[in-house]
C-alpha cells in the first residue's frame, strides 16, 4: 500500500467503532491483513510503508520483536470487534514478509487464531521475496496453516530487474515457486510491466517466465512512478524516460493475449487465476465490501463503512501499543455518496461485473454510451444485467468509472 | 520643518506651490516621497509606512502608482511658511491621460532619474508632457547612495534633455534622505506661484477621481479661478450636473476638512455620488449659483485601445463577475466592458482597456478583491472593417471578423519611442522591422545611449513586443507610445478548429504574413495542452476554408491500471472526488473535453505581452 497516509477525523485512543459498522461484522466477509515493514533493501519504484534495518535504528519494532507487537494489534482488534465471524481470509504484505522468520509469520497466524478463530477453508496467503524462502521455510508456513504465497518476480529480465532495483536472481524465481507447490501451497507471481526500458519483446520474455512456472495465479502492474521515490526523482532528472501510457497499454493486452492463451482467465483489472478457485479470496474482500482488519504500521482497515489508518513508523507503532492505545492515527467515516462512489469503482474492475440494478439512474443511462463505444460487454449487460469490461474497457476502466456515476 | 502650516482658504496664492514628481516606475518616487512626508512633519517616522501614497495593495506589491493623489505639506524657508501641494502622479503609458491632467494641476515637477539607470523612455514621455504644459523642472538624481550611482553621466543626459548645466540636477537619496531638504528649498525658490483671479467665478480642474466604499466618489481638484466653499451647490461643466458640496478638504496627508479652496490651491470634493464617471477627470467644477463661461480646456474621454473577453471559470460565477465590474467601474472611468457570449467560454464579457498595464490591473483586481477565477482571451485591438459595398464596422472581437468581400481593414497604429544602449540598435531594428513597424528617426541622448522613434501596429505591441524588446536587450531597452491614427493592413483571421469545429477564444486577427507561423504555433500548443480523449481529435488552424496548419491528439488507450488494495480505495476515491469536481470545469468543444487550465495556457504564456516583466 502507498505509504502516504490519507486526511481523515482522529481515531478514537482506544479504537472503539460505531455500532452500526460492528453490525456488519457476520454478514460479509471478515479478513486480516498483516503488514510487515521491513526491506533489506527499497527499491527505487517502491513508495510502500517499508524501512530497512539501518533506517529504523535501535529502539522501538525490530524483525525480533515485531509479531509481538502485531499480537497485541490483534487482541486490541478482538476487544474492539467483540463478536466476531471466524477469519476467512489472511494476507501478510510488505515490505517483505519474508524477512520476519517462518516462525515468526506462523506465530503471528496464532495470533489470529486465538483472536478470532480461523474458519476450516480459510486462505492465508503471504507474500514472499524470492531470495529469502527456502524450503523449509516454506514447509514450516505450510505447517503452520498458509495455504498461498504470492512471489515477488517483477520481471525475468535483467536489465530491466536493474531499473526496479529488485535483487534477487531471476532463477530464484523458480526455485521458491518449485519449493512452495512442492510444500502444497498455492503459489502467485507478481509482474511488473513498463520500466523504463523494457522493450515488449522484453515483457513477452517475462510473462513466458512466468506461465512457464505453471502458477495458478500472477498479478501484472503498470509501473506507476510515485511522488518521492528514487525512481521518480530519476524521471524528473531525465535519467530515465517516464513509463509512457501507449507502452503500457499494448503490454496489458500482451499480457492478456499471453496469459489468456496459457489458461488464466482475468478476474479483477490487474489479476488473472488458471479456475475461480484460484483467485485471491483476500482481495477480493476488499473489491466485495467486506470487512478487514490491517494490523501493522500504516495498515488500512475497514469495517462496515468506517475506514482507518495506523501510524506510519514502526517505532510510533509499536509505541502505541506498548502503552495500550489503538495505533489508528486518522478515520473516516463513508457517506452514502461516498460508499457508492466506492462500489462502482471497485465493482466494475471485475469479471463478475458491477451488477446494473446497482446504479443509479444516471449511471444506468450511461450504460448504452458505454457500450457503443466499446468499453462495456454488450452481452453481459443483455443477458445478466452486469457491467463488464471489455479488454479496451479494462485500459480505459477510470473513463467507465466517472461515465457510470453520471459526470458526463 | 514649518512650526505651524498654513491654514487652506486663507493661503495667498504666492505662498503655495504645486508640483509633481516624474519618475519611472521603480527609480524611487515612492520613496522620496515617503521622505518629504516625513521631513515636512505631516508624518512622523513611527506612522510612516513605506509607500504611504501608494494605497492599493496592487501599487505596493508592483511599486507603481494607478492613482494619483495631492498632499499639502507646510515648509519653511528663510522665515517664512509656504503651503507645498505634492501631486503623485501615475507612471505608466496606458495612464497618459491623467498624467498630463496632473500636469496641468502644477506649476513645476521634479524630474527624478535613478542616478544608475539614466532616463527612461516613459520619463522621457512625461517629460515633453510637462515642457508642452510650460512646467519648471528640477533635474533630480536619485539613489545616488548606490555603488553603482553614476551622477556624473547621468547629470550630462538630464542637462541635453531639459537644457541646463550639469552642475543644476540636484543628487538626493529618498532612502538615507541626504538632499531631499535642500529639493524642498528649491522647490520653493524656483517653482512659480500659481496665478488665479480670485474674484472670477470658480473652475477649478479635476485631477483624479476615487471611489471609497464609505464616502462614495472622492474628487481630486486644482482650483483655478474663484474658490469653492462647502455647502455649496456645484456643477460638472462637461454634464451640467450638478451637487451638493459635502465636503471640501486638503489631504495632510489624511483628508482634513476645511473651510474651503482658493486660488491655487488643491483638494478634494466630496459630494456623495457613487460612480466616478460622474467627476470625470479633466472635467471643470464650478459653482452652479455663479457658473463660470468658459470650462477650462484639455477634458477628453477615455477611449479603450484595447479589448480582451473575460469569462469566469466556473461558469455560475458570471453574476460575480458581472456585480465586480459594476463595482469597479466605479472606481475607473475607463473601464468599460459589455457581455458577450462565447461557444467555447460561457458568458463572459467584452472588456476595453486603455492598454496593457490597464487590462493586467483590472483582471488581477477581479480576481483578488472578488475571489473569482477567470480566463481571458487574447488581447486584440480596434480593426475598422470596410466591406465591398461599402458597408463599415468596427471590430473589437475577432470571431467578429467578416469573412470575404473585404475592401479594407484599418488597423490603429502608434508612435513608440525606444530608449536603449546603442549597441542594442541592431536588435532593435531588426525586431521593430518583424513587428512591421517604420522607423520616423534616431537620436543619441549621449555617448552611449539612443532614443529611437518608430510607427507600429498597436496590435504587434499588444501581442509580444515589449517582452521580445526586454529580452532582446537583456532588459535595458525601455519603451514609450501613444496613440498615432490608423492604417490599412493587410490582415486576416486564422481560426482554430477542434475536431472541425472553430474554438471561438482562440480566433485571431493577424498579419497575411504572420498568419502560417500563428496557426503552427497555436495547434502544436494546444496538441500539448488538451488532454487525449476517448477518440482522435484534430486541431487545424485556418483561414477561411483554408486549412494552414494540422495537428492530432491521439486517442488515449490507457488511463490508470494501478492497484487497487486495501490502502489503494481511500486514495483512489479521493483522486476520483478530486477528478469528478475537474470533469465539472471542463469547456466542452462538441465533444471535446478543454480543462480551464489549456485555455489559460494557449491564451496566456507566450501569446500577449505581460508587463510584470517590466521591472
Amino acid at each position: 500500500m502507498p505509504s502516504t497516509l490519507p486526511e481523515g477525523d482522529p481515531a478514537p485512543p482506544d479504537g472503539r467503532l460505531p455500532d452500526a459498522a460492528l453490525a456488519t461484522l457476520h454478514d460479509r466477509p471478515f479478513g486480516v491483513y498483516l503488514h510487515v515493514p521491513f526491506c533489506s533493501v527499497r527499491c527505487g519504484y517502491c513508495d510502500f510503508n517499508t524501512y530497512t534495518l539501518t533506517e529504523l535504528g535501535a529502539d522501538g519494532a525490530s524483525v525480533a520483536t515485531f509479531a509481538d507487537a502485531a499480537v497485541r494489534e490483534l487482541r486490541l482488534a478482538g476487544t474492539v470487534l467483540g463478536d466476531t465471524p471466524p477469519v476467512d481470509t489472511v494476507f501478510v504484505g510488505g515490505g517483505t514478509p519474508t524477512m520476519l522468520a517462518a516462525d515468526d509469520l506462523v506465530r503471528m497466524l496464532d495470533g489470529v487464531r486465538e483472536v478470532f478463530g480461523l474458519a476450516p477453508d480459510a486462505e492465508v496467503t503471504t507474500e514472499a521475496n524470492p531470495d529469502s524462502v527456502t524450503p523449509e521455510s516454506l514447509h514450516r508456513l505450510a505447517e503452520g496453516g498458509f495455504t498461498r504465497v504470492s512471489v515477488g518476480m517483477q520481471s525475468a529480465v535483467p536489465h530491466v530487474l536493474r531499473v526496479l532495483e529488485r535483487t534477487h536472481q531471476p532463477a530464484n524465481v523458480a526455485r521458491a515457486v518449485a519449493a512452495a507447490k512442492d510444500a502444497g501451497l498455492q503459489a502467485s507471481v507478481d509482474l511488473i510491466y513498463g520500466t523504463p526500458g523494457e522493450s515488449v519483446g522484453d515483457w513477452r520474455t517475462s510473462l513466458e517466465a512466468a506461465i512457464a512456472l505453471e502458477p495458478d495465479h500472477v498479478s501484472a502492474y503498470a509501473l506507476v512512478v510515485e511522488e518521492g521515490t528514487k525512481l521518480a526523482a530519476q524521471v524528473r532528472r531525465g535519467q530515465v524516460p517516464a513509463p509512457e501510457d501507449d507502452d503500457e497499454a499494448a503490454k496489458y493486452e500482451v499480457a492478456d493475449e499471453l496469459l489468456g492463451a496459457a489458461g488464466f482467465e482475468w478476474y479483477e483489472v490487474s489479476n488473472w487465476a488458471t479456475t475461480p478457485a484460484a483467485r485471491c479470496r483476500h482481495n477480493e474482500g476488499y473489491w466485495a465490501d467486506g470487512n478487514w482488519w490491517g494490523v501493522g504500521p500504516g495498515a488500512h482497515s475497514h469495517v462496515g463503512g468506517v475506514r482507518w489508518w495506523n501510524v506510519k513508523h514502526p517505532n510510533a507503532y509499536a509505541g502505541r501499543l506498548a502503552s495500550g492505545a489503538s495505533p489508528a492515527a486518522g478515520r473516516e467515516t463513508l457517506t452514502g455518496e461516498q460508499r457508492y462512489d466506492e462500489r462502482v469503482l471497485l465493482g466494475v474492475r471485475l469479471v463478475d461485473g458491477l451488477p446494473l440494478g446497482d446504479l443509479r439512474e444516471d449511471g444506468r443511462r450511461a450504460v448504452a454510451g458505454l457500450i457503443a463505444d466499446g468499453l462495456l460487454d454488450g452481452p453481459a449487460a443483455l443477458r445478466r444485467s452486469v457491467a463488464v469490461l471489455t479488454l479496451r474497457g479494462r485500459l480505459l476502466a477510470d473513463t467507465v468509472v466517472m461515465r457510470l456515476l453520471g459526470v458526463r | 520643518m514649518a512650526r505651524t502650516a498654513l491654514q487652506p482658504h486663507a493661503t495667498p496664492p504666492e505662498l503655495i506651490r504645486n508640483f509633481c514628481i516624474i519618475a519611472h516606475i521603480d527609480h524611487g518616487k515612492s520613496t522620496l516621497a515617503d521622505r518629504m512626508l516625513q521631513m515636512t512633519g505631516v508624518v512622523d517616522a513611527r506612522a510612516m509606512r513605506a509607500q504611504y501614497l501608494d494605497r492599493m495593495d496592487i501599487e505596493r506589491e508592483r511599486g507603481i502608482t494607478i492613482k494619483s493623489q495631492a498632499v499639502r505639506m507646510p515648509w519653511e524657508l528663510d522665515g517664512t511658511t509656504y503651503a507645498l501641494n505634492m501631486i503623485d502622479t501615475p507612471g505608466h503609458v496606458d495612464f497618459t491621460y491623467e498624467v498630463s491632467r496632473s500636469l496641468a494641476a502644477c506649476e513645476g515637477a521634479v524630474l527624478l532619474v535613478d542616478a544608475a539607470q539614466g532616463i527612461e523612455a516613459q520619463t522621457l514621455a512625461n517629460l515633453y508632457l510637462a515642457m508642452e504644459n510650460d512646467l519648471t523642472i528640477i533635474p533630480v538624481l536619485n539613489k545616488i547612495d548606490l555603488p553603482a550611482a553614476q551622477p556624473e553621466k547621468f547629470a550630462e543626459e538630464l542637462a541635453g534633455l531639459i537644457g541646463c548645466e550639469p552642475e543644476d540636477c540636484l543628487q538626493v537619496s529618498g532612502k538615507t534622505g541626504v538632499g531631499v531638504e535642500p529639493l524642498l528649498d528649491q522647490i520653493v525658490q524656483q517653482l512659480p506661484a500659481p496665478v488665479g483671479d480670485a474674484d472670477a467665478p470658480a473652475r477649478a480642474m479635476i485631477f483624479d477621481s476615487v471611489y471609497d466604499t464609505y464616502r462614495g466618489v472622492v474628487t481630486y481638484v486644482r482650483v483655478i479661478d474663484g474658490n469653492l466653499n462647502p455647502r455649496e451647490r456645484i456643477q460638472m461643466m462637461s454634464t451640467r450636473a450638478t451637487h451638493e458640496l459635502l465636503e471640501i478638504g486638503v489631504i495632510s496627508p489624511e483628508p482634513v476638512p476645511s473651510k474651503g479652496l482658493g486660488v491655487g490651491e488643491v483638494g478634494y470634493l466630496i459630494t456623495g455620488v457613487k460612480d466616478v464617471r460622474q467627476s470625470r477627470v479633466g472635467d471643470t467644477v464650478t459653482n452652479a449659483a455663479k457658473p463660470a463661461k468658459d470650462a477650462l480646456g484639455g477634458y477628453r474621454d477615455p477611449k479603450p485601445m484595447v479589448f480582451s473577453g473575460l469569462y469566469p471559470i466556473d461558469g455560475s460565477d458570471y453574476p460575480d463577475l458581472r456585480d465586480a465590474l459594476d463595482k469597479l467601474k466605479l472606481n475607473d472611468a475607463a473601464l468599460v466592458y459589455e457581455p458577450e457570449t462565447s461557444a467555447a467560454l460561457g458568458f463572459g464579457f467584452r472588456i476595453g482597456f486603455l492598454g496593457m498595464l490597464h487590462l493586467e490591473i483590472v483582471r488581477e483586481r477581479l480576481e483578488r478583491e472578488f475571489d473569482l477565477d477567470l480566463i481571458s482571451t487574447l488581447p486584440n485591438v480596434v480593426y475598422d472593417v470596410t466591406m465591398d459595398d461599402g458597408k463599415k464596422l468596427s471590430v473589437t472581437n475577432p470571431s467578429e471578423f467578416p469573412y470575404g468581400k473585404i475592401a479594407e481593414v484599418r488597423e490603429p497604429v502608434v508612435r513608440a519611442t525606444i530608449l536603449a544602449p546603442s549597441e542594442f540598435i541592431g536588435a532593435i531594428m531588426e525586431l521593430c522591422q518583424q513587428k512591421r513597424g517604420s522607423l520616423r528617426g534616431m537620436d543619441y541622448l549621449s555617448e552611449d545611449r539612443v532614443e529611437m522613434r518608430y510607427t507600429l501596429p498597436l496590435a504587434e505591441i499588444v501581442f509580444d513586443f515589449f517582452d521580445q524588446l526586454k529580452s532582446r536587450t537583456r532588459g535595458y531597452a525601455s519603451l514609450d507610445y501613444e496613440p498615432d491614427g490608423d492604417q490599412a493592413a493587410d490582415l486576416v483571421k486564422v481560426d482554430i478548429l477542434l475536431q472541425g469545429e472553430t474554438v471561438d477564444a482562440f480566433s485571431a486577427i493577424v498579419h497575411k504574413d504572420k498568419a502560417y507561423a500563428y496557426g503552427v504555433m497555436m495547434a502544436s500548443k494546444l496538441k500539448d495542452l488538451i488532454p487525449r480523449q476517448q477518440f482522435e481529435v484534430p486541431i487545424q488552424a485556418a483561414i477561411g476554408a483554408r486549412i494552414i496548419a494540422r495537428e492530432n491528439i491521439r486517442a488515449i488507450r490507457k488511463d490508470v491500471l494501478a492497484k487497487c488494495y486495501g490502502g489503494d480505495i481511500s486514495r483512489k476515491r479521493k483522486l476520483l472526488e478530486k477528478q469528478k469536481a475537474g470533469k465539472k470545469r471542463m469547456k466542452n468543444i462538441g465533444t471535446v473535453e478543454v480543462p480551464p487550465e489549456a485555455f489559460i495556457a494557449a491564451l496566456s504564456s507566450d501569446a500577449g505581452t505581460t508587463e510584470k516583466s517590466k521591472k
